[in-house]
């Protein structure tokens, strides 16, 4: 086998060895070479992962174990400083040494660091790698200000980032408008305004003149015009270059880029290269699809298929939340060039096409970028456009006859086959529309599966969903979970993945995050949410009293005339004389109205005051008892019938395996609220089929049976399996509790819970899988060490209960 | 006698939380929002009496504890989909401190 050795694990390298091995995965034996410590990532959504809004996890694009399935050696945070063109061997900084037969080029392009005084302060970096995303993580946490040099696409989408994670950014622009490549002025305006409505201060015209550091450290930025802003990180993003250093040393012929012909041949036969470091016809490019382009052209030609890169047309997008800016070709006007605006101020829409002979010559869109894909797809095909001038700038939908409903489906419906749906990976409609109908894709996850659209820059996903709703007509099953509240769009399980993935940490982290629209959400949203905080995060979340509803948060329950009832635990349902006692003279010191033995086997004293409380449970724990947790979501009672110690039909000790039930679980937070039984023998005295987790003893062992409740709609429950020992009674409870704790939505009872993810869900990770059994119940007795600790106590003892349970003031008015 | 009473700090109350104050005309509450405005109601909700001291406060209202009713704090006015009015007490906090207004009138004859 031939040797293959890529340097540089980028995006433009290993999409090219992807399109090697789908031509022919045994011709090479490949070595990839990366100067960066981890396998190959999306560096686009670098700005996503700044913002918050995705985790490096999930922009990885191919794992080690990649690599390792598909033969390739990688060797990573191995810098290439050498190739030896006459002995074929490449060797990296840290002395590996690699023989080829074909080398293949792909390091992309450096940053460009403006050459101003204090340029190599601490906290002044770029933004191209996931290291630079590091640093700022760091400067976020600790610092308060940020200025990013740049007002171009990386730039901004650098002080999109930095200001939405709390930090205050400035953009120091050096030309009258943002983006003035990419935008014209009028466009370029607009988008200030909108980034200035989020707070971020855009300053165009601004010349850096110097950077002033304090103790090491970046302080400041001076402008030529004497400005100073007050600056903590400073992020550059003036601009990037070919980085061809590697190839120059090597003697390749090089100009602004390393030079390569329409095949990727460098000036040596045995080298090729891609990606933003060559230079071809004349242009170096930026962006990712010209050089996705160039991969496929370089693997057709390596495995023996002729083909000729031509260059590229490119377009960009914006990828800043809820901005919508699109551009396309040239728009600079001249001789010959007629306009064609529309403007909508209303709807903040801006829309500029520029004509020349009758052809899209250019395009900017701001506000609206839906039809984005058509105009540039004329533009690259030099369509006659005098048909349908007049209505060209009105988009697809009206000027295709669909009549003044832009209906985002029909419009998709309207396109032709060739049109092109995901620039950046050049995947037209019919690529998609084909996999769809020959692979049976329902998801857009399938369709960026199988055929990579929307897979690097993500911006084409609602074209691309759409796409899907139009091919599959009446069988496309739009997602129907409704969202948590009005406060947001986002669904109950979107929001605890979010929660896990993005390592959301407190509430207004979250809704930070979440893009909530209310300031602090709502009586709905806020118990929840703090429950999925308490519950992803054991002992490092801080529990957030005043979002929990007042049962919770006071430890008793309210009752209609605003008093409160005390239920405190009586293990199992047994008691004796002293817990008996106590509860006597309470009820007689504190004037208890009603004492009355609950359904759940324990006893109720109602009428107290709120501002008795902390006395009536100081009385209550000095004879043992703690709270019974009445009031909460979370374990309620374990009801027990009095088993084989005394009844004639008990075939096992069900008194005492539920006090140990009880014991295990207490005090845990859940869903909603949570009941146990164990009956000790079939009769089922206590209930245990109509409980969210019940025992009934036999002979042989332990039937478990799961997801019943009483209330209003009885719900018998399910057997789940059954088992020899008490041990395995309790692993098997704590591992279902775990999952429902985990899984679960906010007031989603083990019943309709159940029912929504089936039973054979639950058997396979509880019973079938033992791993993961005992994983869930290791997590709940983790869990358990922080939250089994009597609330009553707590709040005897506590400085800050006071504030709950004492009025402010009294006045005595008139 | 004035008839502005100064009550406590603002930090007697937690942030999006309330505190009683016991007046000879009933509770008052007092609620504190995330940005440190100060409201004070009569603590007693229009559906059934609930006391509104007990609920969550989000933004500028708060949801009663008994059957999940909203209340605008500024207003004292039930917010959709339920109609209704609590009383609102007029209410100052300058440098921290909390006053509430309480009429000194001899009829005794208020909404
Ligand atoms: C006190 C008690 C009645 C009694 O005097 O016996 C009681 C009282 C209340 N139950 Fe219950 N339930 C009580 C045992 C039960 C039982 C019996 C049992 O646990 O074996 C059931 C049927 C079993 C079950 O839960 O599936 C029961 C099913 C309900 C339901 C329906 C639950 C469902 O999922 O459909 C509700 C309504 C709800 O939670 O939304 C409810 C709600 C309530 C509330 C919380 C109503 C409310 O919102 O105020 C009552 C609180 C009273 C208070 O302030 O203490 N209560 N409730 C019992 C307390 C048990 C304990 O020691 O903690
Ligand atoms: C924050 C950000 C946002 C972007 N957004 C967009 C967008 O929305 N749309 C778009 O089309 N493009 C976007 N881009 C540009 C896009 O990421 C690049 O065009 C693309 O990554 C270039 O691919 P490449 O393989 O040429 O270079 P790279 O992806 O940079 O890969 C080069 C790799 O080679 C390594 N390397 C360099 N020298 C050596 C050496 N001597 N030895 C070993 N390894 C070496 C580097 O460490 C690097 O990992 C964005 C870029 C950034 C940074
Ligand atoms: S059955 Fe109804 S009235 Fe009786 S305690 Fe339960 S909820 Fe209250
Ligand atoms: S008493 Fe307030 S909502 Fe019913």
């Amino acid at each position: 086998m031939k040797k293959l050795v890529v340097i540089g694990n980028g995006m433009a390298g290993m999409r090219c060895v992807e399109e090697i091995l789908k031509r022919n995965a045994d011709q090479f034996e490949i070595t990839v070479f990366g100067a960066e410590p981890y396998g190959n990532y999306n560096r686009i959504m670098l700005s996503p992962v700044l913002s918050g809004e995705k985790t490096f996890d999930e922009i990885v694009i191919n794992s080690p174990e990649w690599y390792a399935e598909n033969k390739i050696t990688l060797h990573t945070d191995a810098e290439v400083t050498e190739i030896d063109r006459a002995a074929k061997v490449v060797k990296s900084a840290n002395g590996i040494e690699a023989a080829y037969d074909k080398l293949l080029i792909a390091t992309g392009s450096e940053p460009f660091i403006i050459p101003v005084p204090g340029k190599d302060l601490d906290g002044v970096i770029s933004f191209r790698d996931m290291n630079d995303v590091n640093v700022m993580e760091e400067a976020i946490s600790q610092y308060k200000n940020a200025v990013v040099i740049g007002g171009g696409l990386l730039g901004l989408e650098a002080a999109y980032g930095l200001q939405r994670r709390g930090m205050k950014a400035t953009v120091i622009h050096l030309m009258d408008t943002l983006m003035e490549r990419q935008l014209d002025e009028a466009a370029g305006f607009l988008l200030k305004q909108e980034l200035e409505g989020r707070g971020i201060d855009v300053l165009t015209g601004a010349n850096t003149k110097e950077i002033i550091g304090e103790n090491g450290r970046v302080k400041k930025v001076c402008l030529a015009d004497g400005r100073e802003i007050a600056a903590d990180l400073v992020v550059m993003a003036v601009g990037i270059r070919p980085n061809v250093s590697l190839g120059q040393s090597a003697g390749l012929e090089v100009e602004r880029g390393i030079l390569v012909n329409d095949q990727l041949v460098t000036s040596d036969a045995d080298i090729y290269s891609i990606g933003e470091c060559v230079q071809h016809r004349g242009d170096c490019y930026g962006l990712v699809a010209p050089l996705y382009e160039m991969g496929k052209v370089l693997a057709d030609h390596i495995t023996g298929t002729d083909n000729a890169y031509q260059g590229s047309v490119t377009s960009t997008k914006l990828k800043v939340s809820g901005v919508d800016v699109f551009s396309a070709g040239d728009f600079s006007g001249g001789e010959a060039c007629e306009d064609i605006v529309l403007r909508d101020a209303a709807r903040g829409i801006y829309k500029r096409v520029v004509l020349k002979d009758n052809k899209v010559q250019g395009a900017v869109l701001y506000g609206d970028t839906t039809d984005g894909a058509w105009y540039f797809q004329m533009l690259k095909d030099g369509q006659d456009i005098s048909d349908i001038r007049d209505l060209l700038i009105f988009g697809q939908a009206f000027a295709s006859g669909g009549g003044a409903t832009a209906d985002p489906l029909e419009a998709v419906a309207a396109l032709a086959m060739d049109a092109e749906i995901c620039g950046c990976n050049g995947v037209c409609k019919g690529d998609i529309v084909t996999a769809v109908n020959e692979k049976g894709l329902t998801t857009l996850d399938e369709v960026k599966a199988h055929t990579k659209a929307s897979a690097s820059c993500g911006t084409c996903s609602g074209l691309v969903e759409n796409l899907l709703k139009v091919t599959l007509g009446d069988s496309y099953q739009a997602q129907t979970v409704k969202p948590m509240c009005g406060c947001t769009e986002h669904t109950h399980d979107e929001v605890r993945a979010a929660i896990v993935e993005q390592g959301l940490k407190s509430i207004p982290e979250a809704y930070q995050a979440l893009e909530w629209k209310t300031p602090d959400g709502c009586s709905s949203c806020r118990p929840a949410m703090n429950y999925y905080l308490l519950c992803a995060w054991p002992g490092e979340y801080v529990d957030d009293t005043q979002s929990r509803y007042i049962n919770e948060r006071a430890h008793a329950n309210i009752q209609k005339d605003g008093t409160y009832s005390v239920v405190p635990r009586m293990w199992g349902g047994l008691t004796n004389p002293k817990e008996l006692r106590a509860i006597a003279d309470v009820a007689e010191k504190f004037d208890v109205k009603t004492l009355k033995v609950t359904g759940g086997q324990r006893i109720d004293l109602f009428g107290i005051k709120k501002e008795d409380l902390p006395a009536v449970w100081a009385d209550l724990n000095a004879a043992g008892m703690v709270s019974g947790h009445a009031y909460g979501k979370s374990l309620r009672t374990v009801k027990t019938c009095v088993g084989k110690e005394w009844c004639r039909f008990g075939t096992q000790m069900s008194m005492d395996l539920g006090v140990q039930l009880e014991k295990l679980s207490w005090g845990s937070y859940m869903p909603h609220k949570f009941k146990m039984a164990v009956s000790g023998c079939p009769r089922n005295c206590a209930e245990a089929t109509i409980k969210d987790f019940g025992v009934i003893c036999v002979d042989s062992g332990y039937e478990l049976h799961i997801a019943g409740n009483g209330g209003i709609h009885v719900r018998a429950t399910d057997l789940l399996c059954k088992v020899a020992s008490e041990q395995e009674v309790l692993e098997y409870c704590g591992a279902f509790v775990q999952l429902y704790r985990e899984e679960a939505r906010y007031l989603e009872r083990t019943a309709p819970w159940v029912e929504r993810v089936g039973l054979d869900y639950i058997k396979q990770i509880v019973v079938e899988d033992e791993a993961k059994r005992k994983e869930l119940n290791a997590r709940f007795i983790y869990s358990q060490k922080f939250w089994q600790d009597d609330p009553w106590a707590k709040a005897v003892n506590e400085e800050a209960a006071a504030r709950e349970f004492k009025p402010l003031s009294a006045v005595a008015a008139e | 006698m004035s008839n502005w009473i100064e009550v406590g700090t603002v930090n007697d109350i937690p942030k999006l939380g309330a505190r009683v104050v016991k007046s000879m005309r009933g509770d008052i509450a007092v609620f504190r929002t995330a940005d440190d405005e100060i409201f004070a109601i009569v603590d007693s909700c229009p559906h059934s009496g609930g006391p509104l001291s007990q609920g969550i406060v989000h933004g500028k209202a708060v949801a009663c504890p008994l059957h999940n009713w909203n209340i605008d704090l500024e207003t004292g006015d039930v917010l959709d989909p339920d109609h209704g009015c609590a009383r609102v007490i007029p209410v100052s906090s300058k440098d921290g401190i909390v006053r509430i207004y309480v009429e000194a009138e001899a009829t005794g004859t208020h909404g």
